[in-house]
């Protein structure tokens, strides 16, 4: 049997690495994705006092420190058992559209346009955001530039700081919002609509407008047969701060809904020896190892798990957006990976219009920014990270210190679904022992989809890693080797 | 001038520190135009092996952030070492340990235990632990060794810079690279940060007051424009390198200790300590309305508090088991 060795990251980057066995006809038997890194803070949290905890837990990702920083400080007002008052819940949200303006734009054109935009067959070495900016040009680099600034300049005007912020407190928030400051944010605000209609245009032109793109898009090698999970409004539409989580099924229809307390009795983990992540899975179907189908209990989260969970999305463009997605793609659910570009730039859209929306709400400037907390006990908070659900759950004692802590991390939701998908892309590419940089590249290009930032547990970042594949005969000799550099 | 050549690497940490280097925004631009990136994992296609390929002192300047807690990342801080001129420790958790430095409170099998075992949600009966060499039906795998404790960066190799904050901020970023740029980098082994303590960047007004009560920020809401630790709320300020413009103060939450030890401390702790006492009036420890006890008492987890980010860097470095 053969090995082959996709390795983005062996000692690279130290965080990830893909090995795939052929078998003695050459074709794929087995894929294994090794998250090959573990940190432990929920270890760590333990004795921690609970007011720290929405400071020691962005930690675990500094790509998505927003998400943590506010799961964790909703874990402690049910912990504490308060709400925080109308103006501070405002800012909280507002200050999480922020988070989805910087991390989707991120995302799109540094890690997803490189392979659309530059093209899946271009040389590795333009294949990168500065190749990017080459074809797109050099103003429209300064327009990506802005737009990510300006999503982090939102959060560090409300959270002091922007990567690690700092406002959050039980029942409410540490600062306010002056005039000076909220009419800055509504011009960036504004702004970041237009920018993302744009980003949607490139889209449409670049990747739609393109067959090959749309048939590589719709093709069977990129689908899985999940079920889908993601926060959701009273109407079912997708709500990134709070909301109920809804569990739809192969065929889109509701299977399951349940609000943060009651995640014990729905979401369970399950450990493998040769990975240093843990694996999610409904805990009414079961864990049936990696596969999917309605009778595994494997799920997707993020943009596309989130956008088949809902209804449509609870702004006007957004929603117009979110409808055409899914008439083009067939209905819902979309179970094609690669869609998840095209849903993280809905979501886009939707994070610049309710963050104008949330601006404008004259208690965004109120004074009234917090509750007094109630006896330390024990808390859930759920949010949407870019990434997909994100839960933390914190046991105090009377001390107000952590006893207990239990983190559920985006990309762990979506780790069984990053290794089907790549498992399935390999078998669905490689043939007879053909193996070229372009395949390497389209496989690849099914895991980069989810942006699986393992940050969450371990902080990968794939796509943006290199590649490099070695084939070893049957005695584990090396027979050849592909770089894509 | 021939253009610069830099590298970029994260071990231990959360990747804020990469994302900080964005921070320096349109900035960039400018950076592009006097350094080449020659390494880069998060952000460019270049290979482990061309690295290694590379002949001793390629790389004119590393940055590297995160701690190191497994054996892949001690490898790649020794080959990176190798490869570089100058070696710069980009952040916290390369100069201190860091937040993830904190885990040296416990061993790798009791961090096991709590991630693998006795979390809530986790179902795992057969006791199954992740291994350093795995063998599946199809061939054999293997996962780097996870630590007992988590190292500094310089407790690996020798380090010629430091770049405190979590994450640095970006304007000392700059300032940093355009010092390299410039060639006028300072004695090797300084911090690259200005020689001030985060109070002496703090707007905020002191009174020379000493406080009777320790507060929490769960359940006190501090006066604005006055010195928080004056309030009674525990601020590292007094202990911690400034160089932020002391950015959480401006958002009314205290100072977490995250630029490490203020200069002249080696002790982030330590220094905090005798801030402390400093303003808990323990001179009036003869006041019999002063009660000692009750007010150690009020101060919970001061481990967490006094070395959120530099527990592998201190003399307390981390608990030793019998």
């Amino acid at each position: 049997m053969k090995t082959i060795t996709i390795d983005p990251v062996t000692r690279l980057e130290g965080h990830g690495k893909i090995s795939i066995f052929l078998n003695d006809q050459g074709n794929v038997e087995n894929a294994y994705i090794q998250i090959p890194e573990l940190r432990g803070f929920e270890k760590f949290c333990e004795g921690r006092r609970a007011e720290d905890m929405p400071i020691i837990t962005p930690r675990i990702c500094g790509v998505c420190p927003v998400a943590h920083h506010f799961a964790s400080t909703k874990a402690l007002d049910a912990a504490f058992g308060v709400e925080p008052t109308e103006t501070a819940k405002k800012l909280r949200e507002l200050m999480y559209m922020g988070y989805y303006i910087y991390d989707h734009t991120l995302h799109f054109y540094f890690l997803g346009a490189p392979d659309f935009v530059v093209g899946p067959d271009a040389p590795p070495a333009e294949r990168n955001i500065f190749g990017v900016l080459k074809k797109v040009g050099i103003d429209v680099g300064r327009e990506v530039i802005k737009h990510r600034a300006y999503g982090q300049k939102i959060t560090e005007i409300i959270g002091g700081k922007a990567t690690h912020p700092t406002c959050g407190i039980p029942g409410g928030i540490s600062k306010g919002l002056s005039e000076e400051e909220r009419s800055q944010i509504e011009s960036m605000a504004q702004s970041s609509i237009e920018f993302a209609k744009f980003t949607l245009n490139i889209f449409n032109d670049i990747v739609l407008g393109n067959k090959k793109y749309v048939d590589m898009i719709t093709s069977d090698t990129y689908k899985l047969n999940t079920y889908n999970m993601g926060l959701v409004d009273k109407n079912n539409k997708v709500n990134l701060y709070d909301g109920v989580i809804r569990v739809t099924d192969q065929e889109g229809d509701e299977y399951d809904r349940f609000t943060a307390p009651d995640y014990l009795d729905h979401i369970s983990e399950t450990v493998e020896q040769w990975t240093y992540s843990k694996f999610t899975y409904l805990k009414k179907i079961g864990w049936k190892g990696l596969i999917d189908g309605p009778s595994s209990g494997v799920y997707r989260v993020g943009p596309l798990g989130r956008l088949n969970a809902s209804v449509g999305m609870a702004t006007t463009l957004a929603n117009t957006e979110y409808q055409r997605m899914m008439k083009t793609l067939g209905g819902t659910p979309v179970q094609s990976t690669l869609a998840f570009h095209w849903a993280r730039l809905i979501e886009l859209i939707y994070a610049s219009e309710h963050a104008l929306e949330l601006v404008k709400d004259p208690k965004i400037t109120g004074r009234d920014l917090r509750n007094p907390i109630g006896e330390p006990e024990e808390g859930v908070g759920v949010v949407e990270a870019a990434r997909g659900i994100l839960i933390h759950h914190y046991k105090l004692d009377k001390d107000a210190l952590v006893k207990k802590a239990n983190l559920i991390v985006a990309t762990t939701n979506n780790y069984a679904d990053i290794c089907i998908s790549v498992r399935d892309a390999a078998k669905g590419l490689i043939k007879d022992g053909v193996v070229d940089d372009e395949i390497l590249n389209k496989i690849e290009m099914s895991f980069r989809a989810y942006d699986p930032c393992f940050g969450c547990s371990t902080h990968y970042l794939p796509g943006l890693a290199p590649m490099t594949l070695e084939i070893y005969n049957s005695a584990r000799r090396l027979v050849k080797t592909i770089d894509r550099s | 001038m021939k253009k610069l050549k830099f590298g970029f690497y994260w071990a231990a940490s959360c990747g804020g520190c990469e994302i900080a280097v964005l921070d320096v925004d349109e900035k960039i631009l400018e950076v592009m135009k006097i350094a080449d990136i020659v390494f880069w994992p998060v952000a460019m296609d270049i290979k482990y092996k061309d690295v290694q390929a590379m002949q001793d002192g390629y790389i004119d300047v590393c940055f590297f952030n995160g701690g190191i807690r497994n054996s892949e990342q001690e490898h790649l801080a020794i080959l990176l070492r190798q490869k570089a001129k100058i070696m710069v420790a980009f952040g916290a958790c390369a100069q201190l340990g860091g937040v993830p430095g904190l885990a040296n409170e416990s061993n790798a099998a009791e961090i096991f235990e709590c991630v693998y075992d006795s979390s809530p949600s986790t179902v795992n009966t057969n006791n199954i632990r992740p291994e350093t060499e795995i063998q599946v039906p199809e061939g054999h795998l293997e996962l780097p060794t996870f630590f007992n404790f988590v190292k500094p960066l310089d407790r690996v190799v020798a380090v010629d810079y430091y770049l405190p904050g979590c994450p640095p901020p970006p304007k000392l970023i700059f300032a940093a690279i355009e010092a390299i740029a410039a060639g006028k980098l300072p004695q090797r082994g300084s911090i690259l940060s200005p020689n001030l303590a985060v109070c002496d960047e703090c707007p905020r007004k002191k009174e020379e007051k000493k406080i009777k009560e320790i507060e929490r920020i769960i359940n006190f809401t501090p006066e604005p424009e006055k010195c928080l630790l004056e309030q009674g709320l525990i601020c590292m300020g007094p202990a911690t390198r400034g160089g932020c413009d002391a950015k959480c103060l401006a958002a009314n939450m205290p100072c977490t200790g995250c630029g490490g030890p203020c200069p002249e401390a080696d002790e982030q702790g330590a220094a905090m300590i005798s801030a402390l006492s400093t303003v808990l009036s323990i001179a009036d420890e003869k006041n019999e309305s002063y009660d000692s006890e009750k007010v150690i008492d009020q101060l919970k987890d001061p481990l967490g508090t006094f070395y959120k980010y530099s527990l592998p860097a201190s003399i307390i470095n981390r608990r030793v088991k019998k």
